[in-house]
């Protein structure tokens, strides 16, 4: 792994999103609006409750804003592949000495980009107009949202090698694949109102474990250190998994000589 | 001197699915020269030069980079090339400058920016540095790309169609400054081109592929005696006109 390398391809989704404002937008505009809606929603939710500004509803702030961390993380492995693909530039980049490790480890770090400027946002605002302070959550938040990162990458390289074998026809799949896992996710409800057998499908993804883990933290019942062990645990298994996936992927789309349908079409 | 090949193909074919899309490629291309590869579209030197690069694996022979295979050397061999086509772009929003300093990082270029600012100067273009990549006109561009594919002196280039859409003037310009860095560094460079002229003037051998076969090879004066024809282009409709092998029977004269 080449740190310089990795450094470079960082810079040059930077200077896209410096250059383009409509790309920085897309990762300020629809969080926010997200926010806004969830936030009136707890607003009513709560007043309906008779709570105060901070009511027994605003977890779900914090639902939205979880699941946007691993959202964003996801998309930021997804979305450098495509902008490679949109801009033609593909093939400048795998006929160059970059390693599938490096160019992977780049789009990580966009997704980490991308999640601190919309957390920053997304806190700022719920802060400033639904009282919802994502600091209250304590220190359990680093590994929390650590894990929600962790699998965003791995959801992401799913997405990516789908993409290159399927081609351009494949592209929704860069937004499609995190909503198929968001009901079993249990962002806005707990796991507990899902039926039985499907409460077993649930809990073999990590970030069901982390806004498991987040409600219990959030009701005042501590950092739950099972949670985190199972999020840990299966997101090792995940990024294993879409690691081995990417890999043959790449193989199988260079034996079909798919990689430039792709990268021309 | 090294006499190792720069490339070294033995046998190489590619099939997709019943589709044999290229059949027994050898090819040996030694340091300093310039190949041309030829043929009409879906011949099959799309996939020769896709096989070159590592985008996409044969079915079966052997490829062999600097000595080396670049199945199990990949980086390190993409390290000593470089590659430039008609058909890829280097990213709009991007300004001339930063995509060139992205790639050079990407190739660990040292001394980048004067590296980049001679060549932009050498292709005529150095007050393109800061202006926006998807701007330019298709000249300009072909000569950025052309720049960013110059970058880490290859020692090995591959060039897809790169004067395709572009003014006889800048062709020339593009043709004479490919033709003076070769020499000056002595890269070995494989050529695509469907601009007969464009062959004639850069390259010293060629090799005609037909319906994923190679039909004729050597230098342009030989091919030209072996088909007992006046110009390449002439070769180029004989061998796009024939059965794949049957290339030297008459084939009516083009006009």
């Amino acid at each position: 792994m080449n740190p310089r390398i990795v450094f470079a391809l960082v810079c040059r989704y930077l200077f896209l999103y410096t250059r383009n404002w409509v790309r920085l937008a897309e990762v300020v505009f629809w969080p926010t609006m997200e926010l806004v809606t969830w936030g009136f929603l707890t607003r009513y939710l709560d007043s309906k409750m008779g709570g105060g500004e901070a009511g027994p509803f605003t977890w779900l702030l914090g639902g939205v804003i979880f699941w946007d961390v691993m959202f964003r993380s996801q998309q930021g492995v997804a979305l450098s592949f495509l902008e490679d693909v949109w801009t033609r530039n593909l093939l400048n980049i795998f006929v160059a000495p970059v390693r599938p490790a490096e160019y992977l480890a780049s789009a990580f770090g966009i997704g980490l980009v991308r999640i601190a400027i919309t957390v920053l946002i997304l806190w700022s605002l719920s802060w400033v107009f639904f009282r919802f302070n994502l600091l209250d959550i304590g220190p359990a938040l680093v590994p929390f949202f650590g894990c929600l990162l962790v699998f965003g990458w791995a959801i992401g390289m799913f997405a990516t090698a789908l993409i290159m074998r399927f081609g351009q026809a494949a592209e929704n799949l860069a937004w499609a694949v995190p909503f198929l896992i968001q009901p079993l996710t249990a962002v806005y409800y707990p796991v507990a109102v899902m039926p039985g057998w499907l409460q077993w499908a649930a809990l073999t993804l990590p970030s069901t474990h982390v806004f498991e883990g987040m409600r219990g933290v959030m009701a005042g019942l501590g950092f739950s250190w099972s949670h985190f062990a199972w999020a840990v645990a299966l997101n090792a298994v995940f990024l294993l998994l879409a690691a081995l996936f990417y890999g043959r992927t790449l193989a199988t789309v260079r034996a079909k000589g798919l990689l430039t349908k792709v990268a021309t079409n | 001197m090294n006499d190792t090949p720069v490339i070294e193909a033995i046998h190489l074919r590619k099939t997709f699915g019943e589709t044999v899309a290229l059949e027994d490629l050898s090819l040996s291309l030694p340091r300093n020269e310039i190949l041309g590869l030829l043929g009409v579209n879906g011949a099959g030197k799309t996939t020769a030069l896709n096989i070159l690069l590592g985008l996409t694996t044969p079915t079966s022979g052997s490829l062999r980079l600097f000595g080396r295979e670049l199945r199990t050397h990949r980086v390190e061999i993409l390290r000593r090339c470089n590659f430039a086509s008609a058909y890829v772009a280097l990213p709009g929003n991007l300004t001339v400058g930063q995509n060139l300093w992205t790639f050079a990082q990407l190739y660990g270029v040292k001394n980048h920016r004067a590296k980049v600012t001679e060549l932009l100067e050498h292709l005529e273009i150095p007050h393109l540095r800061k202006r926006v990549t998807g701007q330019l006109s298709a000249g300009e561009a072909t000569r950025v790309q052309l720049c960013k594919a110059f970058l880490n002196d290859p020692e090995l280039l591959l060039l897809d169609e790169p004067t395709a859409s572009l003014d006889p003037d800048i062709s020339d310009k593009v043709r004479t400054f490919i033709r003076a860095r070769q020499r000056e560094r002595q890269t070995s460079i494989v050529y695509t081109s469907h601009n007969m002229r464009d062959i004639e003037e850069v390259c010293d051998r060629l090799l005609f592929i037909h319906k994923g076969r190679v039909v004729a090879a050597g230098t342009p004066a030989e091919v030209l005696a072996l088909f007992q024809r006046d110009s390449l282009e002439d070769v180029f409709i004989q061998i796009a006109r024939s059965e794949a092998g049957d290339v030297f029977a008459a084939a009516p004269a083009p006009k």
